[in-house]
């Protein structure tokens, strides 16, 4: 029974990893299709980049925004990208051949994630415990979450246009998760016999996927609010391709605070249970052993970013930055420690 | 601010070098290893205090400096926020429309209707609401008279932000403090045998800078039996799956025992400490006869695993050996074979216990008056038994296996093996600050992070003989969408007749 509920699990990764595949292709069609098509009315009208930079930066200063000041700030309004690219018009056909590409990848996206969802559920039933004992299945739960947190967000917040960047995420890590990582399913060792293992792990993986989408959305901020600036510069440039028809960077900034807004209390509580579990496993809750360390740092680089986004000077790009450091720690802290450290926390099966 | 800031990062980066170089308190043996392999960087590290980063004085010095500037920040926001928690909503900007969540519409009520309908709207939606304008309306034409209903929300958002920052506080002083009364020890006890908490049963003790000897509860423990099982096959062969110790616990001398089930994630609580089961491992039993055919030792003896197939070492020492003291050193295989033609062991479970000594004669060096550990053999006054051609001779033995070491010098008999279990004993009053702290500060974060103010304004103004409306909000945090909660605001403040379209443009699209 085991055996077999093992074996569905693996042919159930194997397969959601060649459906992302799939609508990971589909996504790069998507945007090979949009090369030529101008900026979205939608969103480069009427909730233009520049013209609404100019002011939620205004209207994002805690207390000196008086309303007076954010009305200073308008003169960056006429002449900004929207109007200049709401005359252009692109012919819908063209639009629809590149829009069907992209409902086809998220359609192939959410089969995967069905997919995806019954291996990693099979891998705990096989296992008769959570999914999260070993680096391989830890890999699995935590795309299991990015994957979930993406679909979730594209029905509640239409951030379709991330697809190519979530799809690709996915069957990389994936697919290093089959090839590198794999281990047959296996009994835990007697420290993580605990349901701290289940509160502490599905907490940190679910505020690992939400980082992970943060991060991505921080990405695509960075490359579309140099071509805004860009833009500005150079208004007779056409501005066409996927990057012009997903929203402007605004927006994209505001859905990445969000992301992120709900990953950190999420993560500090993982780094609370964790150091909970500590105290009952190991006789102390915090040792500085190298895994917290990197828990630690990487906490304090996310506080850094919520204060940076309070922080006049450092919002937009610094903010963003700041953002993707923090997702290189939280990295460093999966693959880094546990390859190639050492501590108590080696039990990655590697 | 950007103090707070740059001093995180430095925190950030100033605990690097405590994962990637190993730590005295995390690891001590990776620390000797690490300075025998690096002896060229090793002082200037030990100047930096590289080996214990997290107490060096450079660490301190920046976490006290943000505890500082925390404090420092706190302080004055505290008085800042008891003001501004009683202050009504503020007036209204003189351009509504130059803010980005705008809406305005013409109709034919009377402004004090709509006022009156704003009032109730906000109201509703737990703002606190603020009206500025006549009292009663002016004479028709009388142009300039404007009502404007001014709303406000979202004070609990600094309320959650001062709590996580007090809270962040409390748990630094919580940690610094915990580690002050309390102590933390450890000890090898072998299957059989027991520990009673007075300092010489510890192996190792760190009292914390306020702790007093005096303050160790009598509790005593037997540790009757120890129960480990290892994965037999499959994939993860060699993997433990339980480690269990049945202790027989006394809370003070003379009282009557009661079983604990000792377990990992599973803490035995007793005189206000807590003792958890943190490693296991083999306790030969030999006895070693002298020259003369006495006992000169007997019994088991703790030997250190050295890897997951458990092959330990140790050191076994007969001082009362004669005509000389006897010593012996070396491994015990649980499962013995050869890998590659070295003994190894396959499995840590004992399927086939061998024990490999090497053995000496001579002065052991126990009367010197230097402490001596019992992992070390001190051969500088011992000789070793060598085979005739001068190599080392190997005594290989199995359970119930005598061997004679020659020359009249004696023999050792392999009796077999307990087990024994390394306990770390601590206590560490105080430890439910910090818990209290982090929940604070997560309860303060949710409210610093999801609590969004938003001051909202309804101009209402008589102009060219109608009744204009104007809506506009303002978010003073990031995140939130003002235009739509105008929007809604402005949905629901129109005349119900012909549902008017939405709008939630900038003004530029709609002159
Ligand atoms: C280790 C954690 C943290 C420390 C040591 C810390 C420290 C500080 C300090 C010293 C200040 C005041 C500086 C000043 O006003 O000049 C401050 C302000 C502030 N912090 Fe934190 N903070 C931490 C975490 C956070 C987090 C996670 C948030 C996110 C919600 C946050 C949000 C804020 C905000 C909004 C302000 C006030 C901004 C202002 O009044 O201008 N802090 N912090």
């Amino acid at each position: 029974m085991t055996e077999t509920l093992a074996g569905l699990s693996n042919n159930a990764v194997y397969a959601a990893t060649v459906v992302y595949a799939l609508a990971m292709l589909a996504h790069v069609a998507e945007w090979a299709m949009a090369r030529a098509l101008p900026a979205d009315v939608a969103t480069a009208g009427s909730r233009s980049a520049l013209v609404s930079a100019g002011r939620t930066t205004a209207s994002l200063d805690a207390d000196s925004s008086a309303a007076d000041s954010s009305a200073a700030d308008s003169s960056a309004r006429p002449g900004g990208v929207g109007t200049a690219a709401a005359g252009q018009g692109a012919s819908p056909a063209e639009v629809e051949r590149s829009d069907k590409f992209g409902r086809i990848g998220l359609s192939l996206t959410v089969l995967g994630l069905l997919l995806h969802a019954v291996g990693v559920v099979t891998r705990g039933v096989a296992a008769g415990r959570v999914p999260w004992g070993s680096m391989y299945e830890f890999s699995i739960t935590s795309t299991l979450a990015v994957a979930l947190a993406y679909v979730f967000l594209v029905r509640r917040y239409k951030i379709r246009w991330l697809g190519l960047l979530v799809t690709g995420f996915l069957v990389i890590v994936l697919g290093l998760a089959v090839i590198v990582l794999y281990r047959p399913v296996a009994p835990l060792v007697p420290a993580l016999h605990s349901y701290w293992l289940a509160i502490h792990v599905s907490a940190a993986a679910i505020a690992g996927g939400a980082l992970t989408v943060g991060a991505l959305a921080s990405a695509l901020y960075l490359v579309r609010s140099s071509m805004e600036a860009k833009a500005l510069a150079q208004p007779e440039k056409p501005r066409t391709g996927f990057l012009w028809r997903a929203p402007a960077a605004v927006d994209i900034d505001r859905l990445s605070y969000r992301v992120h807004a709900f990953a950190f209390p999420l993560w500090t509580f993982a780094v609370l249970a964790g150091a909970i579990w500590a105290e009952y496993a190991w006789g102390r809750y915090w040792g500085w052993d190298p895994k917290e360390v990197w828990a630690f740092i990487t906490w304090v680089v996310y506080a850094a970013y919520l204060h940076a986004r309070a922080t006049a000077g450092w919002q937009g790009r610094a903010a963003a930055y700041v953002a993707l450091f923090g997702y290189a720690t939280f990295i460093f802290n999966f693959v880094g420690i546990n390859l190639f450290g050492s501590g108590l926390h080696a039990y990655s099966g590697m | 601010m950007r103090t707070a800031l740059i001093l995180l990062f430095l925190l950030a980066v100033a605990s690097i070098p405590g994962s990637l170089i190993p730590q005295e308190r995390v690891d001590p043996s990776a620390v000797f290893l690490w300075k025998q392999e690096h002896p060229k960087l090793t002082p200037a590290f030990e100047r930096l205090g590289m080996f214990s980063v997290f107490s060096s004085v450079w660490f301190s010095a920046i976490y006290l400096l943000l505890m500082l500037s925390l404090l420092g920040c706190i302080i004055p926001r505290l008085r800042v926020y008891a003001r501004a928690v009683r202050q009504r909503p503020p007036k209204a900007p003189r351009q509504l429309s130059r803010l980005a969540a705008y809406d305005t519409w013409p109709t034919d009520e009377p402004p004090e209707v709509v006022a009156d309908r704003a009032r109730e709207l906000l109201s509703s939606q737990r703002r606190r609401i603020e009206t500025f304008g006549p009292p009663t309306t002016p004479a028709d034409g009388a142009g300039s008279a404007e009502i404007v209903v001014s709303a406000e929300k979202g004070y609990l958002r600094e309320a959650g932000n001062l709590l996580f920052h007090v809270a962040v506080v409390v748990v630094l002083v919580g940690v610094a403090v915990t580690g002050l009364f309390g102590f933390k020890g450890s000890a090898a006890v072998i299957t059989g045998q027991g520990f009673s908490n007075t300092l010489v049963q510890y192996d190792d003790f760190t009292p914390g800078t306020r702790f007093d000897e005096s303050e160790l509860a009598p509790f005593s423990f037997t540790v009757e039996d120890f129960d480990v099982r290892w994965e037999r096959d499959g994939a993860g062969r060699g993997t433990p799956l339980t480690f269990s110790a049945d202790l027989a616990v006394s809370d003070e001398p003379g009282a009557t025992p009661y079983d604990y089930d000792l377990r990992v994630n599973h803490p035995l609580e007793v005189g206000g400490a807590s003792v958890y089961l943190v490693g296991h491992g083999y306790a030969p039993r030999v006895t070693v006869r002298d020259g003369a055919g006495n006992v000169a030792s007997s019994g088991s003896t703790v030997f250190l695993p050295q890897d997951g197939s458990f092959v330990s070492f140790g050191v076994i020492k007969a001082p009362y050996a004669s005509p000389t003291q006897l010593g012996f050193e070396g491994y015990f295989f649980p499962t013995a074979a050869l890998c590659d033609g070295q003994p190894c062991s396959t499995f840590p479970d004992a399927d086939n216990p061998v024990l490999s000594l090497i053995a000496y004669r001579g002065d052991l060096g126990l009367d010197q008056g230097r402490p001596q550990s019992v992992y070390v053999l001190d051969k500088s006054r011992m000789q070793r038994f060598e085979t005739p051609g001068g190599n080392p001779r190997a005594l290989l033995l199995s359970p119930g296996e005598t061997i004679q070491l020659g020359d009249g010098a004696g023999s050792i008999t392999f009796d077999g093996y307990d087990r024994w279990v390394q306990l770390q004993i601590n206590r560490a009053p105080g430890k439910v600050v910090p818990l209290v702290g982090v929940l604070a500060a997560i309860v303060g974060l949710l409210g610093s992070l999801f609590v969004r103010p938003r001051r909202t304004w309804v101009r209402i103004r008589r102009a060219d003989g109608r009744t204009v409306v104007e809506v506009a909000a303002l978010d003073r945090v990031s995140g939130g969408d003002p235009a739509v909660h105008v929007a809604e605001v402005g949905a629901a403040l129109r005349p119900a007749a012909p549902p008017a379209p939405r709008q939630h443009t900038p003004p530029e699209e709609s002159p």
